[in-house]
């Protein structure tokens, strides 16, 4: 991955990037991870149109964030009729719609309400902005990544190069709980963190970990680690007693990666970043997070996993069985279609 | 990236403003970074959640310690997963109101009530008066020589109250109370760009008065870059900058007032702040103060120089035209009213 942002330097200093400029929608705008996410996007100078769309609320998101001094023209649009005009012309759609975790939830126990509002939101997407990269927040990502793959196939849109499960918190995680055990500045920290997005199936590589864990860490210690990585969202939940998940960290890691991809776009050379996309890095299993090379067209390569020591693999093993079981949920729930669905409540 | 970004526009406006040669990058760098505490007072609300994150992604803030009367620990467990190297620590309720002061640098208090449809800033007074006195009381017991910035409306009344507030502590120092005014500044520039088709990084206007209705008074004629507006432009570009928080307080339909452009902007004049301490020149900023540049009006927002010690020089006016001239006279009564109404509360509540 550093050898990658040294290559993303030299060619920047070659072409120097002229500052590309994209309309980016956000999908749940008004909701708890949208608001912070549109604040920051606001402030980005990646980006000429924000368009803000939710299913409530938008205008007064929109309103107040009109008036930061920076240059994205900010648009508001409300409820499902004005999906279409949300999603025209645009190059990059977040989605943090949905309903967030409560303490003792899982981010399966989402999926009912979430799979559904996934879907709808797929159908926009397929229909009136086909060809935009979309970046999916939605929780349980596992599953929604796969239910918005398969509307787009259905379409006859899919192009699994430009379409993302953001997994940019649990590194930016990593990242900070790292610095706070070997004492570095957590933005010198990089650790690849793979899988997929839920408990079990994040897998943090710590033996890849630049700087190093100290020697002196013991197997139980580096688990317990591993562990707090994959709770940390849990962890969140607890801490804000039934007001929500994480959205402030959440926003800032997306807005980390709405970076990633608009700089991509833009042409500013291969851009490192982990997200959870369609992926042949892993046998039997049809989507998975692993280090991408963004480029313009999108991922341009998945990049091998790299070595796993004991514990790594061990716990590589065991979590295929879960993620692979999200995905075919979130297949199955196109597959079965709205009416059976519907039946099935 | 994007805090890089940020973070050069906004010294880039500082110091265009000044008209002053940039501080080259470099010497940036090269400025020692104190250690700077900076305890954020409702850091649970609406606008105290935004301005907490982009604290924490602010390069001159080392520890951020929030403090709301609820839900401050979901708010710390969040931000602490961020990978910026800003310490963030969690204060509850009353009784951690003075560990989450002790050896602040900065103390922001966006804390109190918001504005709902059909409200003025006024309106808010009963309620926000003594919730601004409280965490101002306990500021001046544990952090004396911090900067306060006051956030919570009606600015125009809670900033005369803190300054009462602390005097009769005996520890007021007028440099270091100022209401925060910033969120007219980039209102102001976000409508004069748009309306001449200008980068809005390259555009600042000058706003001077207080902080509610007719007492916000932009500066047209002293906008940089320089602008024409006919009488009638200026009418109308002066009253949308008025409005503005009502347009959003509107559009919001009960659900607040601004938050996150709010945010934004104390984010600005926090840096700006932080900036000033840590002694780079040239920091320019209007903000709502103690001030003798109109008489017999004992708190008024001009353009301030922030140093090593809060307010280091309250600028003059400059000149104002014509139309600028009588808005200011048609004002001051509204002004001067809504001062002597903090300075009356705060004498009537001297504990």
């Amino acid at each position: 991955m550093a050898a990658l942002n040294r290559i993303q330097k030299i060619a920047s200093h070659l072409d120097p990037p002229k500052p590309h400029k994209f309309k980016v929608a956000v999908l749940g705008a008004a909701g708890g991870i949208g608001q912070p996410l549109s604040m920051l996007l606001k402030m980005s100078p990646y980006i000429s149109e924000l368009s803000l769309y939710d299913v409530m609320n938008t205008p007064g998101v929109a309103a107040d964030v009109s008036h930061m001094s920076t240059a994205a023209r900010v648009k508001g649009y409300l409820g499902a009729d004005q999906l279409p005009a949300a999603l025209a012309g645009a190059n990059l759609v977040i989605i943090p719609a949905g309903v967030p975790r409560k303490p003792g939830m899982t981010r399966d126990d989402l999926f009912n309400i979430n799979a559904g509002i996934v879907r709808t939101l797929a159908e926009g997407v397929a229909a009136h902005c086909p060809t935009a990269w979309v970046a999916i927040i939605s929780n349980p990502v596992n599953s929604t990544v796969p239910i918005f793959a398969e509307v787009l196939q259905r379409a006859g849109v899919l192009d699994p190069k430009r379409l993302f499960g953001v997994t940019t918190l649990d590194v930016v995680r990593a990242e900070a709980f790292i610095s706070e055990i070997v004492g570095a500045d957590p933005r010198d920290v990089s650790v690849p963190v793979v899988g997929g997005h839920a408990g079990v199936t994040i897998l943090p590589l710590l033996s890849q970990a630049r700087p190093s864990l100290p020697a002196s860490m013991t197997a139980e210690q580096r688990k317990a680690l591993m562990t707090r990585i994959q709770d940390a969202g849990t962890e969140v939940v607890q801490a804000k007693a039934g007001a929500g998940s994480a959205t402030l960290s959440m926003a800032y890691a997306a807005a980390r990666f709405a970076d990633s991809c608009l700089r991509a776009m833009g042409g500013e050379g291969a851009v490192a970043e982990y997200a959870y996309v369609r992926s042949s890095a892993v046998e039997g299993l049809p989507y998975f997070s692993s280090p991408l090379r963004l480029g313009r067209a999108g991922v341009e390569d998945i990049l091998p996993l790299g070595p796993m020591d004991a514990m790594e693999s061990e716990n590589f093993e065991a979590m295929k069985a879960e993620l692979l079981g999200s995905i075919r949920k979130g297949e199955e729930f196109v597959a079965k279609g709205p009416a059976a669905a519907a039946a099935a409540k | 990236m994007l805090l890089a970004q940020r973070k050069l526009g906004v010294a880039q406006r500082a110091h265009s403003r000044a008209a002053a040669p940039m501080v080259a990058r470099a010497s940036r760098r090269s400025l020692r970074c104190e250690a700077r505490k900076v305890a954020l007072l409702g850091a649970a609300g609406g606008i105290g959640q935004p301005l907490a994150l982009l604290l924490k992604m602010n390069k001159f803030v080392t520890e951020l310690a929030l403090y709301d009367i609820v839900g401050t620990p979901g708010v710390a467990a969040d931000l602490s997963h961020c990978n910026t190297p800003v310490k963030v620590t969690a204060f509850s309720g009353a009784e951690e109101l003075d560990a989450c002061l002790s050896g602040a640098d900065l103390v922001i208090i966006p804390a109190g009530v918001p504005r709902k449809p059909g409200m003025t800033r006024d309106d808010l007074f009963n309620t926000n008066a003594g919730i601004v006195q409280n965490l101002v009381r306990a500021a001046g017991k544990n952090c004396p020589q911090a900067v306060l910035e006051i956030i919570t409306n009606p600015v125009n009344s809670t900033v005369p109250i803190a300054a009462e507030t602390l005097k009769a502590m005996g520890v007021y120092d007028p440099k270091k109370v100022i209401g925060v005014t910033t969120l007219d500044i980039v209102r102001s520039n976000t409508f004069v760009a748009e309306a001449r088709g200008l980068d809005m990084k390259d555009v600042d206007v000058p706003v001077i008065g207080g902080h509610a209705g007719a007492t916000i008074l932009p500066l047209l004629s002293q906008a940089t870059p320089a602008v024409t507006f006919t009488d009638a432009e200026k009418a109308a570009m002066s009253e949308k900058i008025q409005n503005a928080g009502t347009v959003v307080v509107e559009a919001k339909a009960g659900k607040g007032s601004a938050t996150l452009s709010m945010a934004y902007a104390a984010a600005r004049m926090a840096e700006s702040t932080l900036l000033g301490l840590n002694g780079e020149p040239n920091i320019y900023e209007c903000a709502f103060v103690q001030s003798e540049v109109v008489a017999d009006v004992p708190f008024f927002a001009s353009k301030v120089l922030l140093g090593p010690h809060g307010v280091a020089k309250v600028m003059g006016l400059g000149e104002l035209d014509a139309f600028e001239t009588a808005a200011l006279q048609a004002m001051l009564p509204q002004l001067k009213t809504e001062i002597q109404k903090g300075l009356d509360f705060a004498k009537a509540n001297t504990a």
